[in-house]
Formats: structure tokens, sequence, C-alpha cells
């Protein structure tokens, strides 16, 4: 069981303008953040992972790599969904990848990330919906909530595209809608 | 320890029931995966839980093949990942064609569009003549899908170019006949392939193979799963034989892994035996 406020990991789940959002909050991460990050982008098919590595990690004080299949979800990293394949957390805290079949038109999915990662951490879990054109991630946010995680929105009005924070809003609702600055200040403190 | 989840408890005592009544075992099964899966096949059949659907099938034995098929490896594309083939016909068909007869095995073959991807590179190749294709899977209307070689024609164009990405020398159009909203593939590819039921967690070595190919179906299985059907590769392919693998996955706790040899880690194409010396 988690302490009451504290989270255990972090997920986040963005779309359209996301590597902006996302190089927003990991530049204001605290660089020894004790949990977890883990993110799912959509993106072209066959960019292979690399690019929005390498991308991101000129903005994170974190590390940043791509989520390899089996390992640990390791503290003070941030992991990325690699492109092609749905990322799943398993109850032992390793990454497993699928290929099954999109979901909502999508693969990598927000929800299927939320919705295994909520099995796991439950009230532990952190997640955030950030920028994106289309529906994924409000189901995976209802998922975590249901569990008793903790779910944030990106202000749907900072947001470059709106729909996929007002969908999760519509959807599951959230225990805050703020910016990204208060993403980034919320992890931090949540995740000492 | 919090208690467990009802789902979860769910899904075990359906793979239970699943291994005692039909004698398929996926206790092997990565959970997270699976569940999903499972929760799909049980909304498919109007199941509002795991629960009802496990009653069902302890019953009802008509069932299964939709919930077995529910479960199987699904759908992929012809040319996936086109680099990877590439790297496939520059680094390993060189040395295959050294072989006056080369045997291949699909482990996982679904619904068949990789199946024919390798039966077109090897016939542009010049090398199809000497080839006899096993491409398996334990799932029966997967494999009668894959047999009919037929697809939907919305997936025409990706596979065109990825086809071209991939170097195939002609127009992938020239491998088959539009019907109305289908693609059925050219007859003659199938003639060196045979299809049939394997399950890789259940059965054994069949073949003496120079290569196989088996992409993004361990993904789904845990280390010590993997780790064993790493090692029935291992006992199905020649010295030196060649074993491809999807792009993302990791042989890192598999310790039959260290048996073989990296060839290009890019395209997770892998050599049984030492590195030359």
């Amino acid at each position: 069981m988690t302490s009451a406020g504290r989270s255990t990991a972090v997920v986040i789940g963005c779309s359209t303008g996301g590597l902006h959002a996302l190089s927003t909050i990991l530049a204001a991460l605290r660089p020894d953040l004790a949990v977890p990050v883990i993110a799912v982008c959509h993106r072209g098919q066959d960019d292979d992972g690399t690019l929005l590595v390498e991308l991101l990690a000129q903005h994170s004080r974190l590390p940043v790599c791509e989520a390899e299949e089996r390992r640990l979800a390791a503290p003070g990293i941030i992991h990325l969904a690699p492109s092609g394949y749905h990322l799943l957390l398993e109850t032992d805290g390793r990454f497993m990848l699928s290929t099954d079949p999109r979901v909502r038109y999508v693969r990598p999915a927000v929800d299927v990330l939320f919705q295994s990662a909520a099995d796991v951490h439950r009230e532990g879990l952190l997640a955030a919906v950030l920028t994106g054109a289309n529906d994924d991630g409000a189901d995976g946010l209802l998922a975590v909530r249901r569990h008793g995680g903790y779910a944030l929105v990106q202000d749907p009005e900072e947001a470059e595209a709106p729909q996929m924070p007002l969908a999760a809003l519509k959807r599951a609702g959230a225990d805050a809608v703020i910016s990204l600055a208060g993403i980034a200040r919320t992890i931090n403190e949540r995740c000492p | 320890m919090p208690r467990p989840d009802p789902d979860d408890v769910e899904l075990e005592l359906f793979v239970r029931a699943l291994q005692l009544r039909h004698g398929y075992d996926f206790s092997g099964y990565a959970r997270a995966s699976l569940k999903r899966r499972v929760q799909s096949v049980a909304m498919a059949s109007q199941c509002k839980t795991i629960g009802e659907l496990t009653a069902k099938l302890i019953r009802e034995d008509a069932r299964l093949p939709s919930v077995i098929a529910g479960l199987s490896v699904p759908v992929s594309e012809m040319f996936r990942n086109p680099s990877v083939f590439k790297a496939l016909v520059a680094e390993v068909f060189p040395v295959l064609a050294s072989y006056p007869h080369i045997n291949i095995w699909q482990a996982g073959c679904a619904r068949g569009e990789e199946i024919y991807t390798l039966a077109i590179l090897l016939e542009e190749a010049g090398l199809y003549e000497r080839a006899q294709i096993y491409a398996t899977d334990f799932n029966d209307s997967a494999l009668a899908l894959a047999q009919e070689g037929i697809f939907p024609v919305a997936e025409a164009r990706t596979w065109s170019e990825n086809y071209l990405a991939a170097g195939g020398q002609h127009s992938l159009s020239d491998y088959w006949h539009a019907r109305y909203e289908h693609l059925k593939l050219d007859e003659k590819l199938k003639r060196n392939i045979t299809f049939a039921n394997h399950n890789l967690v259940a059965d054994g070595v069949f073949c003496e193979a120079h290569l196989i190919l088996c992409r993004n179906v361990l993904i789904y299985f845990t280390n010590p799963l993997q780790d064993r059907v790493l090692g029935l590769f291992r006992d199905s392919l020649v010295r030196g034989g060649y074993l491809m693998l999807g792009n993302k996955e990791s042989l890192s706790f598999a310790p039959n892994a260290g048996e073989f040899t990296v060839l290009n880690a890019r395209a997770r194409i892998y050599r049984l035996g030492l590195p030359q010396p």
C-alpha cells in the first residue's frame, strides 16, 4: 500500500503537439525523481524511435530511453513506448509489448498502457493526459481513477490539440485540470 | 500484500479451465496482454466478466474455436518493417543459396502475411524452387485463412510501398488479383508452402530448418516459456541456421540465447552457434 498522496509510478499520454508538451514537463521534473515515468506519444509507424528519444533527452534532466520488453520500469528514468507496439506493464513491474490491433486507431495506445499500469500500481499511479487530436487515453484514465489512481488532464485551453484532454475529462473526469507546469509540479510533489 | 483483483483471479481460473477441460496451456503467457485478449473475447461472447466466459467454456465445447482464435497471434502486414526484410535478403539469402535444399519454418504464421512476404522474396532471389516452407500456427481458423491467401484491398497501398522499400524488384500487384474488396495472392506462391498446426507451447521439433522466422510471437510469452521455445528453435535449426525475431524483441532474459550469435541486432537476426574465429 502507498501512503496517502504518494505516487509509485507516472504514466503520460500525448499525441498531436505531444513532443513539445512532453519536453516541457520533462524539463521541469526534479532530477532525483524516485519513480518510473512511462510515456506514450503517438507517431509514425516506421519511425524507429531513436529520434523521439534524442529530442526529448535534450530537454530532460532524467535519462530518456525506449521501453524494452522484459526490463523493469526503473525509477528516475523516462521510458518511451516503442513505435508500432502497445506497451504494457506486468505485475512484476516489467514491460511487455504487444502487436494486438490498434486501439482507437493507434498503436501504441495510451489506453493500453494506462489500463495495465493501473492494474499494477492502483492507487499509486499518477496519470496525465496531454494534448492530442483523438480520443485515446480517455478509457485509460477511467481505469486509473477506478483503481484509485491520481488523474491529471492538461488544461484544454493550453493544449495545442484539445480533443484528447476534453475526451478524457468527459469520460473520466480528473483530480486536476492544469497547465504543463502544474503537471510537472504535481509529479515532483507526489513522487519524492 | 493487497488482495488480488477479482479480474486477475478470474483470469487465472480461465487459464486453468482452458487447460483442464480443453488441453490448451496458456499458463506461460504474459498476463497483461493475455488479460486484454481474454477480456475482448469475453466481450465478443456477450459475457460481462471473464468468469462468465469460463463457465460457458467449460460446458459448451462449440465455443472453443472462437476463443482460441481470439487468443492467438493477430493480423500482421506484408513486408512489415521493410528494412529488416532487406537485411534478410542481403545477409541471409546468400548463405541459404549455398544449400541444395532449403528448409524454412515460420512459427506463428497467423493469417499468412509474412509467409507470402517470404515467398515473394525467395522467388525474386531465385531460391523458391529449392525451398520447403513450413507455416505453422496453433489456430486452425487462422491457418485456413493463411492458406487461402486473401487479404483486404484496403492494405494494398501500404503493402506495395513496403514491398518496394524492402527491395522488391517488380510491383507487388504482379503477385495478386484484385477481386472486389479483396486481393487474392497468386496460387503459385503456395506451391512449396506446407501449412500445419503446431503449438509452440506443447509441440516439439518436426523439421531441420535453415531459417526460422518468428516475429512478434514470443513477446506474448513469459521469460521461462520464451526460453523454452528458444530451445525448441535451437533444436530445430541446422548448425549455423538463422533465426529472425520481431524488431523489439529482447533475449536478455533467455539463457538459451547464449547459443546464438547476433548477426544483425537491429533486424533481430541471429545465427545458431559461435562466431567464426
